[in-house]
């Protein structure tokens, strides 16, 4: 039962990894979906990494640190939503700016307050997220390779990570079965169409620019607050726009979004787990091209395997009512 | 019936500026209860502005809007629909990758979870296609369906909100002829449940058709306001105008000369693969008007573009004054020095640079023309003088070869592609759409001289979705539908309704 053993180790690291991923995912679906594009979600998981592990470390809770960073990045989601939605702005050109102003604001501020050159102090205790042991794991490690893996990978997270996976389902539901669902997946393809409808496509896009925000808000606490014990920085490390990947590479679907992600998850643990084999014929791998292989796999598959994306059509248009 | 009911819309003073550009300037109309009112005018004349007012898409800068004699305060779409008003856009609003009974709830889903809504929306579907015939699949994707249906869809859209007055802006654009005879027998109907119907058309035909009364527009100004039946369309136009104008054209016989340019068989594919053109075959000779009457989108532009070079045939033969063109042959370019020239449907995006000046356009596809410039350097003043010749020719205003071609308006646009391609002597002109968005002192220009370019021996392929600019043009006529050619008739003898039902592609000869 070795290969059970390997299996549930390594999918248990995919799960880890591919939180952040996954929240910051939803984010820009939730966000494109109604037309506007987000190329800022690394920003704003940064900055909500940095506000949640300054408050967790401040109040000495976890909860309170989540607050703050899904606050932060909301608050930066707005910026980017005025830019795109009231003033008409690029939005990638807005995206970029949030993503150079996180990356200097969370150093400087790091430096100033703790002097650590740029990093937070430790967290510990209930500074940080606890894993959680699901119900019946105990119970059902016995029963051969399902109980296994219900043990090993599914439990034993933190609430962050439930929570990202609950986005999903939820996500799902609002689009496909409520007026407000219904709205948004209008206002991303036609928005002349939702404002003829006698609805505001402003404050449904920012309704969506908001939801967007604290998703990522959620991604980042997990890395400072949970995975991590607190900030470094810039170590979101590209994570938003492998996220942004995800979702065209689902389709701007939910579903198979969190199957892209889960994807992507199992390359960072294959990459970790493969750190100082000896591949025979080969000798060892250098550390740096097996980091690279989750990227690399990404382009091939972006490149060669997802057929035509068809993106939302006013994804990225602000809407000019005036001709 | 006796007391005189309150008008069903009274619009009082209305005016609305965009910048410069005075679009309505205290218009004033009323609109009987339970009536069909057509309004008319130019491209540019304020109608779509004026009711895009009415539905609260634009807010007027003064005047006052009253329904039903009480007034209103129409600042969004959610005020007109609930003052009973509906709206069917030119452009329709609807979103294509939804169904259609999702479309139809946009904005009315009766409950933040949709399940109960839809359902009621699916009951009062059913209710309206039994009532008006307007029958619907209602999980079809709005985006797979004919443009016919999509109209429906709108239709259904306002309906479904209650509407009592419905308007509607250039619904027949994209329509055959018979599908528009629908479009009315429906406005009819909807008028004998006592509901009121806008019309805005700048086909004077509909006009007499389908309207009780009519009200003109020029220049952003109501001009008059008529009992259709007490008005004719000689008087609407000249209304429209502001002088007289000639409805028809007036051509001598054609003097049919050899064979230029012959189509064999010829097919198109799209990047999708899809067959946009299917085993198109026609003979073009010198001195005729070859008219294609179709509805937009059904292999006509495909057809121009492919003769034009822009395409490549995926199956078919293109002769050229009896030479075989083989793929080297087929590029702008080359057609070009080859006699045959191509005056784009779509000016702006294909004829014309607009950010340009309209001098550099003037010579656009022809800058490697020795007589622009010296080796490898252009001369701007010698452009300058060719684009002023061109201009005075073609008499377009403001005669400035230096003004940005956006600056322009769309028939003085047109008239400086119509000059660098014409003045260019060609054997076989392609022309597409050279009238859209043209006011109608320019289409009589522009009429006129396509007719002396055939006196004078050209060959011309006309391809334009108004049937009457077609009628009125051609020597022959072939209808196209789903990129086929569904016939063909001789002008003078051809009949509308007979060429409405090629283009609907029912009725083919066989």
């Amino acid at each position: 039962m070795e290969w059970v053993q390997t299996i549930a180790v390594i999918l248990d690291s995919a799960i880890r990894l591919s939180v952040p991923l996954l929240c910051a995912a939803m984010a820009g679906l939730w966000s494109e979906r109604a037309g506007v594009v987000d190329i800022g979600l690394e920003g704003k998981m940064l900055i909500a990494a940095f506000a949640s592990a300054v408050v967790a470390f401040s109040t000495g809770s976890a909860w309170a640190g989540l607050g703050a960073g899904i606050l932060a990045s909301v608050l930066l989601a707005l910026v980017h939503g005025f830019a795109a939605i009231t003033w008409r702005g690029n939005q990638i050109v807005s995206g970029v700016a949030i993503n150079m102003l996180a990356a200097g604001l969370t150093v400087i501020l790091g430096n100033a307050w703790y002097g650590q050159g740029g990093r937070t102090p430790p967290l510990e205790g209930a500074a940080r997220f606890p894993d959680l042991t699901l119900p019946l794991a105990a119970t059902l490690r016995d029963v051969p390779v399902l109980g296994r893996l219900y043990e090993e990978a599914i439990s034993g997270h933190a609430a962050p990570a439930y929570l990202a996976f609950l986005a999903v389902l939820v996500t799902a539901y609002v689009l496909k079965h409520t007026r407000f669902g219904l709205r948004l997946r209008a206002v991303g393809e036609n928005p002349a169409a939702v404002d003829t409808a006698g609805i505001s496509v402003a404050w449904l896009r920012y309704g969506a620019v908001i939801i967007c925000g604290a998703l990522c808000g959620l991604g980042g606490t997990y890395l400072a607050v949970s995975q991590s014990a607190g900030f470094l920085p810039h170590m979101i490390a590209g994570k938003g726009f492998i996220a942004l990947a995800a979702v065209i590479f689902a389709n701007w679907r939910p579903w198979p979004v969190l199957g892209a992600c889960l994807l992507f998850g199992v390359f960072d643990a294959v990459a970790i787990r493969l750190q100082g084999v000896i591949v025979p014929g080969l000798g060892q791998v250098p550390v740096q091209a097996i980091q690279a292989l989750p990227y690399v796999l990404t382009v091939i598959l972006l490149a060669g395997f997802i057929g035509k994306a068809v993106p939302p059509r006013a994804s990225g248009l602000p809407y000019v009512k005036e001709r | 019936m006796s007391d005189a009911p309150a008008p069903a819309i009274e619009l009082v003073a209305i005016s609305k500026s965009f910048g410069p550009v005075q679009a309505n300037k205290d218009v004033s109309l009323s609109v009987a209860a339970g009536s069909i009112h057509g309004i008319v005018g130019e491209n540019g004349a304020g109608k779509s502005t004026l009711m895009s007012i009415l539905y609260g898409f634009y807010e007027a800068d003064s005047g006052e809007i009253r329904v039903g004699g009480k007034p209103v305060s129409i600042r969004s779409s959610a005020d007109a629909i609930a003052a009973g008003i509906g709206m069917v856009h030119q452009h329709f609003m609807l979103v294509e990758p939804l169904s259609v009974v999702e479309n139809v709830v946009l904005g009315a889903e009766g409950g933040a979870r949709l399940k109960a809504g839809i359902s009621q929306a699916r009951t009062e579907l059913a209710r309206l296609a039994q009532d008006y015939g307007l029958v619907i699949d209602p999980d079809a994707i709005v985006g797979e369906l004919s443009v016919g249906l999509q109209q429906r869809v709108e239709i259904l859209k306002a309906l479904y909100r209650g509407a009592e007055i419905l308007i509607l802006d250039e619904p027949t654009a994209v329509l055959t002829p018979p599908e528009a005879d629908q479009l009315f027998a429906l406005l009819r109907a909807l008028k004998a449940q006592g509901k009121t119907v806008i019309l805005i058309t700048h086909k004077l035909r509909e006009i007499m058709d389908a309207t009780d009364t009519v009200s003109v527009m020029r220049r952003g100004e109501m001009i008059a306001h008529v009992r259709t039946a007490e008005t004719s369309p000689a008087a609407l136009a000249e209304a429209m105008v502001g002088r007289r104008v000639l409805l028809r054209v007036e051509k001598a016989p054609r003097q049919r000369g050899r064979p230029v340019l012959e189509v064999a068989g010829l097919s198109v594919r799209d990047e999708r693969g899809v067959e946009r053109l299917s085993e198109a075959s026609l003979t073009l000779h010198e001195g005729e008007i070859v008219g294609i009457a179709g509805v937009a989108g059904n292999g006509q532009s495909e057809l121009l573009e492919v003769l034009a070079g822009l395409m490549q045939p995926s199956r078919g033969v293109i002769r050229l004054g009896g030479a075989i063109l083989n793929a080297g042959d087929r590029t702008p370019s080359r057609l070009r020095r080859l006699g045959l020239m191509h005056i784009p449907e779509d000016r702006q995006r294909m004829g014309l640079v607009t950010a340009f000046p309209a001098a550099e356009n003037t010579i656009l596809g022809y800058h490697r023309d020795p007589s622009f410039g010296r080796g490898p350097l252009l001369s701007p003043s010698r452009i300058v003088a060719h684009a002023l010749a061109g201009i005075e020719a073609y008499d377009v205003r403001p005669a400035d070869p230096t003004l940005k071609t956006a600056k322009f308006s769309g028939g003085n646009q047109q008239k400086l592609v119509l000059a660098r391609e014409i003045e260019r002597a060609p054997k076989v002109l392609l022309v597409g759409q050279p009238t859209r968005g043209v006011d109608i002192g320019a289409i009589e220009f522009i009429h006129r001289r396509l007719i002396a370019l055939r006196d004078a021996g050209v060959a011309i392929l006309l391809v334009s979705v108004e049937l009457d600019e077609v009628m009125a043009l051609s020597d022959r006529i072939l209808a196209m539908c789903g990129g086929r050619i569904t016939g063909e008739r001789q002008a003078e003898t051809a009949d509308e309704k007979d060429i409405g039902l090629l283009m609907a592609g029912v009725g083919e000869a066989a």
